[in-house]
């Protein structure tokens, strides 16, 4: 289109010409001015624009309330002590009264999401590395898309390969193995543990392991990102030096990566709290605390979405908080995630 | 040449070019296909400072990132030519052997982010195997005051390292780079982020430094060049033009390209 | 003995090399073995037939005869049907939310949509699913909606809607972002109205990296499995297509779930070609959402 002067005081860059549009003719003729639909248009879609904004904001505020409104029974009946009971007793009788308390669930999911980091955290740091600092560099680009393509396993695939391959792996090998060997050590004896009912391959230790391969994408390319945006003149201080390079790594990127790196690893941590299905199916499903890593268990996700569907009245709420629980652990998570990342990519403090 | 009236008074004519502590021979380097230096051969005489001067994007900083074999960690980086410290080529060494010889500051001060100004200046030795606390302490010390430091940090040795100003970041990264007691010290444009306090101060440095290494700085400053080096080296697109002692060099330039550089007809 | 101390830090350097490729080894393993496992087992029931008929009735061999592996067709078409719709409201919404974070985005109200944008992308996806569910039981209790629509397509939709929608106004938002200041100052120059600038000149450039996040959400909603086992866990009409948005349906996440922990075996060898079909639907949209952005962008994303 050709532009024409009177154009460039349409934007909304010059919103200073009202003086203009109001012309002899009467206020009507605006209606014929050109300028004047260009700027409704200009309203409109900015309107639009921040009203899905608004949207976001909606979304948020609806969780927030919709979960604290729907829970609100089990809130007011049972108090603080829903999070460290732990009976969860949906059906009254005259020998076990109605109650819900949620500790089984909040231990399995930290006992789990604690193993998952344990294998998970270091396997994605030293992905990371090798991918930035220490490959060569035509191995570089195809192993990082490889990696990358570990984040487009959905997460039941995940499970599904868990209960065929991995559980039965656990029980037949890794968990006797363990028990024989590190279970005989004094002090860990109780966390390698035989279960009463036998190895069978469901157990907290098997969702670790699952959850450490599934937060292997979220850390190590975070961490990437934060290993990437170390200036080279970083590590040429360390090389000036005679420093090796796994050296200028130690010296250098980690430091200077450090938050970046936390953030991922917190960020991890968010999406390891809130897997659901590859957990249901092999966490065993048991509501129950055990010190053994071997034993079956539940995670609070994995418990809300084998409960959901049956529950009703006071357990929906009782659920609901349990989801309530869940939303306010990996809000706090993942917003101390975002302020770590955030920080931690660009300068580090100090008097520049 | 336009006098510089901060310029110290005209030193004693420089003696002929002792043999060299390090020389490039027909050196030319590449990022890419891009080839950036081309065939520069060169003799930095020791207890001198050597300044290389030139536009930007004239290969300055390639050429002493070449000498400590900084430049080969850029990915697509490539030389050609003959780098020798003590008439040893350098590239038949272990890297990180010659690295510690040849010292490097950078031209943003770059301390070691979550270290104190002592464990900055430790990190060379601490990777060198010097465990021995006392060993430690001297040489931090020493290194410290050499890069003229010590008075500033003394009641502050562990504080963060980048806590400190940008001038006095960037003497410790002098003094760290000191403390593997190199024998070369290569200074890529070392002043150019810092204001002019601190800038006089690091070329007052530079004359104690050289009664000890050999020193090569690389800077676009055409006075700084006259006030601190003993020799220069103009260098433009790749190429060396010419390299003098630098009283030569500034008043009769043998090269027209030289003169209308120094002349600042360009630049 | 310093060139023993730097053989060691040599070796050691060689060595940490090695541990840190072990790890990728390590992680690539899984991926693999995923791979391998599900089209093992998944080939021995993939046909067309597996494409185009419904899910079996359950059937084991040892007690009866005549069983039908069935298909795949309605989960499918399930999760085709829960795609579109999510897609048709996180899309539009979240891009725009995007055009909102980059163009006019400076300000305390945009401030607030990209951290909660952020925030809300960590919320886990289960909780999106009791979230909805409790909004529909709310709006179906005030008499807005029937009871049917509590589990149902549309409200399976909207969850999954929920969780594509930050996915893609952030990536959006980035994409924008990356359009160079003057190219939208010269357009403004030339007297284009903002918002054509916006539309026709931004978004045209950054096309490709909007198209890739959209992507790479729709992928994330096609896979997840979680909201649908509140909202839509398949059970009440699972052996035909969805007649409407208020019946729930079948998805081939949830058929993989239902279908792998059940006692028998036709169910079984299906849920090992769903999840093969699954798998390579996921992977295949991924990298060509990869490949696109990196034709793009070339190298400066890498």
């Amino acid at each position: 289109m050709v532009p024409r002067p009177s154009d460039t005081s349409a934007g909304s860059e010059t919103p200073r010409d009202p003086g203009v549009i109001v012309s002899p003719r009467g206020r009507f003729s605006r209606l014929r001015d050109r300028r004047f639909w260009v700027r409704v248009a200009d309203r409109l879609f900015t309107g639009a624009t921040g009203a899905a904004a608004l949207v976001i904001l909606g979304i948020a505020t609806l969780l927030v309330l919709l979960l604290v409104q729907s829970s609100y029974p089990s809130l007011t009946r049972f108090g603080f002590g829903f999070l460290y009971g732990t009976v969860w007793n949906p059906n009254q009788t005259v020998l076990s009264p109605l109650i819900f308390g949620a500790l089984p669930a909040i231990y399995g999911t930290m006992v789990i999401a604690a193993i998952g980091m344990l294998f998970g955290v270091p396997l994605s740091l030293g992905i990371a590395i090798f991918l930035t600092e220490l490959s060569p560099g035509w191995l570089r680009g195809g192993l990082s898309f490889v990696i990358e393509l570990l984040a487009a396993i959905p997460s039941v695939v995940y499970g599904v390969w868990g209960l065929i391959v991995v559980v039965p792996l656990m029980a037949t090998t890794v968990e006797p193995g363990l028990h024989a060997t590190l279970g005989q050590l004094p002090g860990l004896s109780g966390v390698f543990a035989a279960p009463a009912s036998g190895y069978n391959g469901f157990s907290y230790l098997t969702a670790g392991i699952i959850l450490a391969i599934m937060v292997i994408p979220t850390i190590s390319s975070v961490s990437r990102e934060a290993f990437l945006v170390v200036p080279n003149d970083q590590r040429e201080a360390a090389l000036s030096l005679g420093a090796t390079s796994w050296e200028t790594t130690r010296l250098s990127v980690l430091p200077y990566a450090r938050r970046g790196v936390l953030g991922a690893i917190t960020l991890g941590l968010g999406r390891a709290i809130g897997e659901t299905i590859a957990i249901v199916l092999v966490v065993g499903n048991s509501y129950a605390i055990s010190g053994s890593l071997f034993s079956s268990g539940t995670t609070i996700a994995a418990f809300i979405a084998t409960e959901f569907g049956e529950a009703n009245g006071i357990e929906r709420a009782a659920l609901l908080e349990l989801g309530l629980v869940l939303l306010a652990v990996s809000l706090l998570i993942n917003v101390g995630a975002r302020l770590l990342v955030r920080r931690g990519i660009g300068p580090v403090g100090g008097a520049e | 040449m336009r006098s510089d009236p901060t310029a110290p008074e005209p030193r004693a004519p420089l003696p002929p070019m002792p043999p060299a502590k390090l020389r490039t021979e027909k050196l030319s380097a590449w990022y890419g296909k891009k080839r950036v230096l081309e065939e520069i051969s060169l003799n930095f005489a020791p207890n001198e400072v050597t300044a290389i001067i030139g536009p930007s994007g004239c290969g300055k900083s390639t050429l002493i990132r070449c000498m400590n074999r900084i430049h080969e960690v850029t990915p697509h980086a490539r030389i050609e030519g003959r780098v020798f410290l003590d008439d040893q080529d350098v590239y038949r060494q272990e890297a990180t052997s010659v690295r510690r010889r040849i010292g490097m500051v950078f031209q943003r001060a770059n301390p070691f982010p979550t270290m104190s100004v002592f464990d900055n200046v430790a990190a060379g030795l601490k990777l060198n195997g010097v465990r021995d606390k006392a060993r430690l302490d001297e040489q931090v010390v020493k290194s410290l005051r050499q890069a003229a430091l010590w008075e500033e940090v003394k009641e502050g040795l562990y504080a963060p390292g980048v806590s400190l100003s940008g001038g006095q970041q960037q003497r410790l990264c002098i003094a760290r780079a000191l403390a593997v007691e190199p024998e070369v010290l290569l200074m890529d444009e070392p002043c150019s982020a810092l204001d002019p306090i601190a800038t006089a101060k690091i070329e007052d440095l530079l004359f104690d430094l050289k009664k000890q290494y050999t020193v090569v700085i690389v800077t676009h400053n055409m006075q700084q060049a006259a006030r601190v080096a003993d020799r220069t080296a103009f260098l433009y697109l790749g190429k060396l033009v010419e390299f003098n002692a630098t009283r030569e060099l500034f008043e009769r330039p043998k090269e027209k390209l030289t003169e209308s550089y120094i002349t600042g007809r360009f630049g | 003995m310093r060139f023993d101390r730097d053989v060691r830090r040599k070796l050691f350097s060689h060595a940490m090399a090695i541990a840190c490729l072990a790890c990728v080894a390590i992680a690539i393993l899984p991926l693999g073995d995923i791979l391998y496992t599900s089209a093992v087992n998944g080939l021995k029931v993939l046909s067309f037939q597996f494409f185009t008929q419904n899910s079996p009735i359950p059937c084991d061999p040892r007690f009866q005869t005549g069983c039908s592996f069935g298909g795949i067709y309605n989960s499918i078409q399930g999760t085709l049907l829960l795609i579109v719709i999510a897609a048709g409201i996180a899309l539009p919404v979240g891009i725009l939310c995007g055009i909102y974070l980059s163009e006019f985005g400076a300000n305390p109200l945009g401030n607030a949509a990209r951290f909660f944008a952020d925030v809300l992308a960590g919320v886990p996806s289960i909780v999106m699913g009791v979230v909805v569910f409790s909004l529909f039981l709310l709006l179906f209790q005030d008499g807005y909606i029937t009871s049917d629509y509590v589990l149902s397509v549309l409200s399976a939709s909207i969850a999954l809607a929920f969780i594509m929608l930050p996915i893609v106004a952030r990536t959006a938002e980035e994409a924008l972002r990356l359009v160079p200041t003057t190219t939208r100052e010269a357009a403004l120059a030339l007297g284009i109205p903002r918002y054509r600038v916006v539309l026709r000149i931004v978004l045209r450039s950054a096309r490709s990296a909007v198209i890739t996040g959209g992507l790479l959400a729709v992928a994330r909603a096609a896979g997840e499995t979680a909201p649908l086992i509140i909202l839509n866990p398949g059970n009440l009409f699972p052996f035909a297509p969805a007649l409407g948005l208020h019946q729930t349906t079948a998805s081939l996440p949830i058929s993989i779930y239902r279908w792998i922990v059940s006692p028998y075996p036709n169910w079984q060898a299906d849920a090992w070609g769903a999840t093969f079909v699954l798998v390579i639907l996921m992977l295949g949209i991924s990298v060509a959402a990869r490949l696109a952005l990196r034709e793009r962008f070339g190298a400066a994303l890498r």
